[in-house]
């Protein structure tokens, strides 16, 4: 049955090539026009936003010049004279990249896409709305994006690099904002520390109070700690045994900080209330006169400046500091990924015997792999919690582990750039994203709108209610048609459809002394 | 170095499957400068033997003695980083690296930089990795793959698979080299090629080799000296020429009738 469906499959793929140009050329546009023209039913911007796609794909199929050329200036026009006038720059802006000699575009796009991000306050709240995700997120959202787009290349680093598969990223995450909630808070009360923090009232107020940036990189160094201890004993195991034991302790740090309000009377972490609120990053009153109020003296009741016509906000200074941890980020992921513990890390994930016998030490390397990422999960979660000025056992929840492996998966394990994209577009999606989706369904597509869900109170569909099984299948698909993500790494690609070595380890003959 | 001139020292091995004695008490040299070949019939032991020098595998019982150091139950790293490089029988190339960076994997050992010096890239750190490619391109060319440097693994053929993993073995810098079936699947011609190989590893840059080898021409062009193994226990050693004539190899490879016929027939 299979077989002769392939066959028709073959048949009519051979007919339709056997077909003159002209006509094959005449019957896609017919067909896509079609299509798009169909999907006016459901909303005219959704027809513009085919007939985009459609024009996007032949671009590809013409030659550079002057066809293409020409083409690339009708797209970009046509939405320069209809509106919106945002897309049309951006259409006109990603062309001329396209342009650039591939040995520039290398460092061009990252370079764009960088730039696109600092500027982002500026232009986001003026850029066209897209038929079904909705608008652009705002900078307050932009904020949670990079902060997990973050924690995903630091998840990079192990499962995509040294190829340990991490169920439990969240406990690094967790530990980084229980760090920052502990060292810059009324927490513990009792004690009367104060270092460097900003913007305290009254200025003497109990508790312990430390500078956010240096609650960064503590929580970072104690989270790479966190990570070593929690290595240790895991990293001898391989594959679904790693998974299934970080699994657990992804659980345990979540009722650690559940329960942690009674640790034989003394609280830790104030229990399913959370601990809040946190201090607000700033750099204080004398640096920030010092460089001109460049760096705002705090970060919660910052700025009343207006720049090209903006008027700063909070989120904004928040914003791009997160920027600048993520280029740090991405910065040091890329250095290891090139260096000689990168390289083993790489062996370690193509052939743990091998890489054993070249000299290298797995246990060591795995667990610098294991503190690199939990370092940078530490950093995020610290400057997350600073962000949100609070921290509840609630935000680690096991989803949030799942969650960033799928950012890592769908953007492609182990090229930075790919994890960048996958993990943008699936922090939008659970920041806003799924939100606007939702809304657009119940109010474009009749039935689902008015359709009375069992165990919900409006009629409709709940979207974000159904985020994690939209994940799932993601996850799913990717998983099925492309393996190696969006954007993957080449190496990963070829190792996930040829497969690697997976003999047992010597380890488990060392134990066990079975049968080699 | 012990004072007898030799490099590796096994004393009474063992290792033991469940009930299944692998390797049965053996007693095992390897002296400097020399190539030694371990040959046998399938099963005999020889990898478990190879796998137990190179620290894959613990020994039961016995000692194993690495220039003068007791390295009986080191991990491989450890081995590895003490100078004994090894090649798999079946291939084990890191296979979605290229032949470069196969090669620079070698190097693990004997590099330094440290996590935080490569993030920094350091003076020191560009210097050393500027040295190791050098190398490892040396190491490539010496090993016939010049032209291969960026092709990735396993696209070689399997002959150049064969010479990578030699020369990956190599970057360890080692002081005693274990060849697993190193002409498994090469034609007579490559496998002359790869005595002369082997013989110029040991007359021209001083290294101890010890291989297993199923190929007579390979070991008889080579070695120095041949042990043989059979059902995990060590029934011969010696020269070449004194082991191929030796009887219990010949009853081991070829059964005891065979001893009886050749006998009759006055070859042994």
């Amino acid at each position: 049955m299979a077989a002769r469906q392939v066959g028709l499959r073959n048949e009519l793929r051979a007919r339709w090539r056997a077909r003159p140009p002209e006509q094959r050329f005449a019957a896609t546009i017919v067909l896509q026009v079609g299509f798009a023209l169909l999907l006016w039913l459901l909303s005219l911007s959704l027809t513009y936003a085919a007939l985009l796609a459609f024009a996007l794909s032949w671009l590809r199929r013409v030659p550079p010049l002057p066809w293409r050329l020409a083409l690339q200036v009708a797209i970009a026009g046509v939405f320069a004279i209809l509106g919106p006038r945002s897309l049309a720059i951006l259409l006109a802006i990603v062309f001329a990249l396209l342009w650039a000699p591939p040995r520039h575009r290398r460092w061009l796009l990252p370079l764009a896409g960088l730039a696109a991000a600092v500027f982002y306050p500026f232009f986001g709240d003026r850029m066209f709305t897209i038929p079904v995700f909705g608008p652009f997120p705002d900078v307050g959202s932009g904020v949670y994006m990079v902060v997990f787009v973050m924690m995903a290349v630091g998840l990079n680093i192990v499962v995509g690099y040294a190829g340990l598969l991490d169920l439990g990223y969240v406990a690094f995450y967790a530990t980084g904002a229980y760090t920052a909630a502990w060292f810059a808070s009324l927490q513990f009360s009792n004690r009367s520390i104060h270092f460097g923090a900003v913007g305290l009232n009254p200025p003497n107020v109990a508790g312990i109070h430390i500078s956010i940036w240096l609650l960064l990189v503590l929580a970072g160094v104690f989270t790479a700690v966190a990570g070593i201890v929690i290595g240790l004993p895991t990293l001898r195991l391989r594959g679904d045994y790693l998974a299934i034991v970080t699994l657990g302790f992804g659980e345990i740090i979540y009722v650690l900080a559940r329960n942690g309000d009674n640790f034989g009377g003394f609280n830790l972490t104030n229990g399913p209330n959370g601990i809040t609120p946190i201090d607000s990053p700033g750099w204080g009153h004398t640096l920030s006169s010092w460089t001109g109020g460049f760096l705002p003296s705090n970060y919660l009741t910052c700025c009343k400046a207006t720049v090209l016509g903006h008027h700063l906000s909070s989120a904004d200074v928040f914003f791009w500091t997160a920027l600048v941890l993520l280029v740090v980020t991405v910065f040091c992921s890329i250095r290891l990924r090139d260096s000689r513990i990168g390289r083993a890390w790489i062996a370690i994930r193509e052939d743990e015997t091998a890489a054993a016998a070249m000299g290298i030490p797995l246990m060591r390397t795995k667990t610098w792999a294991y503190a690199s990422g939990a370092f940078f999960g530490g950093v995020a979660g610290a400057y997350y919690a600073a962000f949100k000025s609070a921290t509840f056992p609630g935000d680690f929840f096991f989803n949030i582990s799942v969650f960033i492996l799928c950012m890592v998966i769908l953007g492609g394990m182990g090229n930075v750039w790919g994890v960048l994209i996958g993990a943008s577009f699936l922090a939008y999606l659970n920041i806003a994203g799924l939100a606007n989706m939702g809304a657009w369904i119940n109010s474009h597509i009749h039935f689902i709108g008015s359709f009375q869900f069992p165990g919900e109170t409006a009629p409709g569909l709940d979207v974000p209610a159904i985020a994690s099984g939209i994940y799932g299948l993601i996850i799913v698909v990717v998983m099925l048609l492309r393996p190696e993500g969006l954007l993957p790494s080449r190496r990963r690609a070829a190792e996930l459809h040829r497969g690697v070595h997976d003999e047992p380890l010597y380890d488990a003959t060392h134990a066990g002394g079975g049968q080699p | 170095m012990t004072e007898d001139g030799n490099v590796l020292v096994a004393e009474r091995v063992r290792k033991e499957f469940g009930g299944l004695v692998a390797v049965n008490d053996v007693d095992f040299t390897v002296p400097r400068g020399k190539v030694v070949s371990l040959i046998g019939p399938n099963g005999a032991g020889k990898t478990t033997f190879f796998n137990m020098l190179t620290g894959v595998y613990k020994p039961t019982a016995g000692r194993i003695t690495f220039l003068g150091e007791d390295v009986t139950g080191k991990p491989p790293h450890a081995i590895t980083a003490r100078g004994v490089g090894r090649t798999f029988q079946n291939i084990r190339l890191f296979q979605h690296m290229t032949a470069l960076e196969n090669v620079l994997v070698g190097m693990h050992a004997r590099l330094r930089a440290s996590l935080f010096a490569s993030i920094l890239r350091t003076p020191a750190v560009k210097r050393e990795e500027a040295r190791a490619r050098e190398r490892a391109r040396e190491l490539l060319a010496f090993c016939g793959l010049k032209r291969d440097e960026e092709e990735l693994a396993r696209n070689l053929p399997y002959g150049d698979q064969r010479r990578l993993e030699v020369a990956r073995a190599l970057a360890t810098e080692p002081k005693l080299l274990l060849l697993d079936e190193p002409t498994a699947g090469m034609n007579p011609q490559e496998s002359a090629e790869f005595t002369a190989f082997v013989a110029r590893l040991r007359d021209e840059h001083g290294l101890t080799v010890l291989m297993i080898e199923h190929d007579m021409r390979v070991v008889m062009g080579v070695s120095d000296r041949v042990s043989v193994l059979d059902y995990g226990e060590k029934i011969a050693e010696g020269s070449p020429h004194e082991v191929q004539r030796n009887e219990r190899v010949i009853e081991a490879y070829l059964g005891k009738a065979a001893v009886e016929d050749m006998k009759r027939q006055g070859l042994a």
